[in-house]
């Protein structure tokens, strides 16, 4: 940190001077914030620390995840740690696997106005508009691809006019389409059977009371099967 | 830096059609005992009280293992107080009434929940953080499962036992192996997305010491995937009570040292409440933000050991508790970014690691701690780069996986690592990354059966808070199966248990006040208190 400058930024309103290579979140505990909410895995994966900013002279609002995204000079930051986002009751394994059960679910769905600010305001960069509109038309293959990589932080929810909650309408588009749409492996079918029917168990068990020595052995012996 | 890119780059070429050959035993040992943290004496201490007294481990989880209960201290509680601890908390009238509390709400958690519920059973959760705040979500790999024609279960048992030398439980390694197609499966069930081939067949690849290509994938979002999908089917059954931000700072025993229970802290309200339960299940995970020996992590940031410290209080034994795992390729660059995780997954689809001069010095898919040890070992030979912030690195040469599997397949099989280190300018398609070991897991835990039992009645532990079904080195893509597996068998042995289990179970502390007075005894008492809950990365005063 020895070589960075300090900048100020604003954190609610309230402004702290702090060294400008550090993340929005070391920024926050930098200027003290021992947090429990708004910071999660650090690693942008679990969608806890979503946060709004505005930079001076530009009207625009940005969105970012805290624990991703440095800190810029005046920046005005709020973190959203926590956004109201219904969710409907369903138990998967009632569902038929159908696309229009995903409508049935969120109906609401039906109300998106298509102006794309869901899109521009995921830190994913996910084309939400875009499998909002999948949805729509009962393409759940679409919707799972294009909404895959979703860490369900809520920014798209909480900027959307039409009040749709839409990462959990993609959940359950991608869990319908886990179950019961993506091609069946036979591989692992097959598999399943025969260690139910115990085709493993006395290999197994030889191998338990093999010595420590025998083990060594057989590990620097074995074949390797080849890349690709 | 410039120079040394300017050498990785010129090597490149040559460097496609080289294959590094894999060390030998020998090698592998000597590589491990001159470089590997686990080898650094001066850095363990032996533990003084409790179960595993005499026995070494990380100095920064000891003080933490010998370190005194959060809660008020007796003695200081006014006439009439409720409890010998605190008037706050009233174990005569418990909050909560359950048959199976399970502490913690990641991957194992979530599985024993939903396996518990399943079989009947009224199942709590009470979660540190949010439910899915884990190290489950991050991980990014892949999970492990013998299930094509090629591979066997047998097969991958001995890669286990390699890959950990030796030490692992052999009951819980063959119940790991045993479970994993009817893992992979359950959570298809669940809806979970796996790659896969058009004709439905996995697409699988090797990880670090795999001999099979059984790694799994969900692009670069594995644990996220299996996370999510196991959060919402935990949410969808109205039957579990979830209590988030509420850790558990001390187990409740009765007056046979029975696990009956555990007490919670809401961290929102900081309020305590009681719970009582037919039986608990530990599943608190690791403990990587202890950042031992000053490594920086890849862990999630409530990792910090909880549930070895309150097993252990209550006289659970400890098994491989001298091993951590760092996984070989930490971030070291950009400073914003460092020790997060680089996905094993970058060196299975074809980049190398190459050091400061252009050089391959290890296979990429070596074990992670032997990994882990040579990039060590090249910095100590000067062999590696510095990068602007004084961090020592190597190069993990990304640029060359679309060389070798055509334009297009970075950013669709590493769309994490492509965000992660596009935020900060670099373009990992054309670019290659700096990196360094990062602490990453613990190897070790609380010593369970292949049900999931501890030496300590109505306790079970699964998950990264478990210890031995990894011996002294996991495997890639084994942690994400662990959690799976294992979860399900603590959530199915609990329900079991909790059935067995007739009567109010009596809800006591005289554990606690066994160790405060062991404590004494020892010369041992101090300020240190846990479990820590949380790190503080607040800047101290100057």
């Amino acid at each position: 940190m020895a070589d960075s400058h300090l900048v100020d930024i604003h954190i609610m309103g309230e402004r702290h001077r702090v060294p400008d290579s550090l993340t929005i979140l070391q920024a926050f505990e930098y200027a003290g914030y021992k947090l429990v909410r708004g910071v999660g895995c650090r690693g942008g994966f679990c969608g806890a620390c979503a946060t709004v900013y505005r930079l001076p002279g530009d009207y625009h609002l940005k969105f970012a995840l805290a624990c991703q995204t440095k800190i810029e000079p005046d920046m005005q930051l709020a973190m959203i740690p926590f956004y109201p986002a219904n969710r409907s009751t369903y138990r998967l394994s009632e569902l038929k696997g159908e696309a229009k059960e995903v409508l049935d679910l969120y109906p609401e769905m039906l109300r998106c106005l298509g102006c794309n600010t869901c899109t521009k305001s995921c830190p994913q960069d996910i084309d939400v508009l875009g499998y909002v509109a999948a949805i729509v038309r009962g393409d759940l293959a679409a919707a799972a691809d294009i909404s895959f990589d979703c860490i369900m932080c809520g920014l798209c929810v909480s900027r959307c006019p039409a009040e749709l909650v839409k990462h959990n309408a993609a959940l359950l588009c991608r869990r319908i389409y886990g179950r019961n749409l993506a091609p069946k492996s036979e591989h692992l079918a097959r598999r399943r059977e025969e260690i139910g029917a115990g085709r493993f168990q006395a290999d197994l068990a030889g191998l338990k009371k093999q010595p420590k020595d025998e083990l060594k052995k057989r590990y620097a012996e074995r074949d390797i099967e080849p890349g690709e | 830096m410039q120079d040394s890119l300017n050498a990785l780059v010129t090597t490149r070429e040559k460097r496609m059609s080289e294959t590094f050959p894999r060390a030998t035993a020998e090698a592998k040992e000597e590589l491990l005992k001159g470089f590997h943290p686990d080898y650094r004496a001066e850095t363990f201490a032996a533990l003084r009280i409790g179960p595993n007294a005499g026995d070494r481990t990380p100095r920064e989880l000891a003080l933490l293992l010998e370190a005194d209960s959060t809660l008020p201290k007796m003695g200081t509680v006014p006439p009439g107080g409720l409890s010998p601890f605190s008037p706050a908390i009233d174990l005569s009238k418990p909050d909560y009434d359950c048959d199976v509390l399970i502490i913690g709400g990641g991957g194992a958690g979530c599985s024993a929940a939903i396996m518990a519920d399943n079989a009947g059973a009224k199942v709590m959760i009470a979660t540190k953080l949010r439910l899915g705040d884990a190290n489950t979500m991050m991980a990014q790999g892949g999970i492990q499962a013998a299930d094509k024609e090629s591979d066997s279960p047998a097969i991958h048992y001995v890669d286990v036992m390699g890959g950990g030398h030796f030490g692992n439980t052999p009951d819980l390694v063959e119940a790991l192996v045993s479970d994993a197609p009817e893992a992979i499966g359950w959570l298809e069930d669940l809806g979970a997305m796996f790659d896969k081939n058009p004709d439905g067949s996995m697409k699988t690849i090797h990880g670090g010491g795999t001999s099979r290509r059984r790694m799994h994938t969900a692009r670069d979002y594995t644990g996220a995937e299996i996370m999510r999908t196991l959060r919402d089917e935990v949410r969808s059954r109205s039957d579990i009570t979830l209590l988030e931000f509420s850790p558990a700072v001390e187990l409740l025993t009765d007056a046979s040292g029975e696990v009956t229970g555990a007490i919670l802290q809401n961290l929102n309200l900081n309020r305590y409440s009681v719970v009582r339960a037919k039986v608990v299940i530990i599943t608190t995970g690791g403990s990587g933000r202890l950042h031992y020996q000053g490594f920086p992590t890849s862990n999630h940031y409530g990792a910090t050991g909880d549930g070895l410290v309150l097993a252990y209080r209550a006289g659970a034994h400890l098994a491989f508790i001298d091993t951590m795992q760092y996984h070989p390729t930490g971030a070291a660059y950009p400073q914003q970014i460092l020790g997060l995780l680089v996905t094993e997954k970058v060196r299975s689809i074809g980049a190398q690691l190459v050091n400061s001069e252009g050089n391959q010095f290890i296979f990429p898919l070596e074990t992670r701690d032997v990994v882990a040890s040579a990039i060590i070992r090249e910095c100590s030979l000067n062999k590696c780069v510095t990068t602007p912030t004084a961090v020592q690195a190597v190069w993990l040469d990304t640029p060359m996986i679309e060389i070798r599997r055509g334009p297009g397949t970075v950013k669709r099989e590493l769309p994490a690592m492509v965000r992660q280190f596009g935020r900060h300018g670099i373009d990992i398609a054309k670019e290659p990354m700096l990196v360094y070991p990062t602490l990453h897991y613990q190897n070790g835990g609380v010593e369970i059966t292949a049900e999931c039992a501890t030496n300590v009645k109505g306790l079970l532990v699964a998950g990264e808070a478990s210890g031995g079904v990894h011996g002294r080195n996991r495997l890639m893509g084994n942690s994400l199966l662990d959690v799976i597996v294992f979860g399900r068998r603590a959530g199915i042995a609990a329900a079991n248990v909790a059935k067995e289990r007739t009567g109010d179970p009596q809800l006591g502390l005289t554990h606690v006040e066994h160790w405060r007075k062991d404590l004494q005894s020892k010369g041992l008492a101090s300020e240190v208190k846990s479990p820590l809950l949380l790190p503080d990365y607040t800047r101290k005063a100057s």
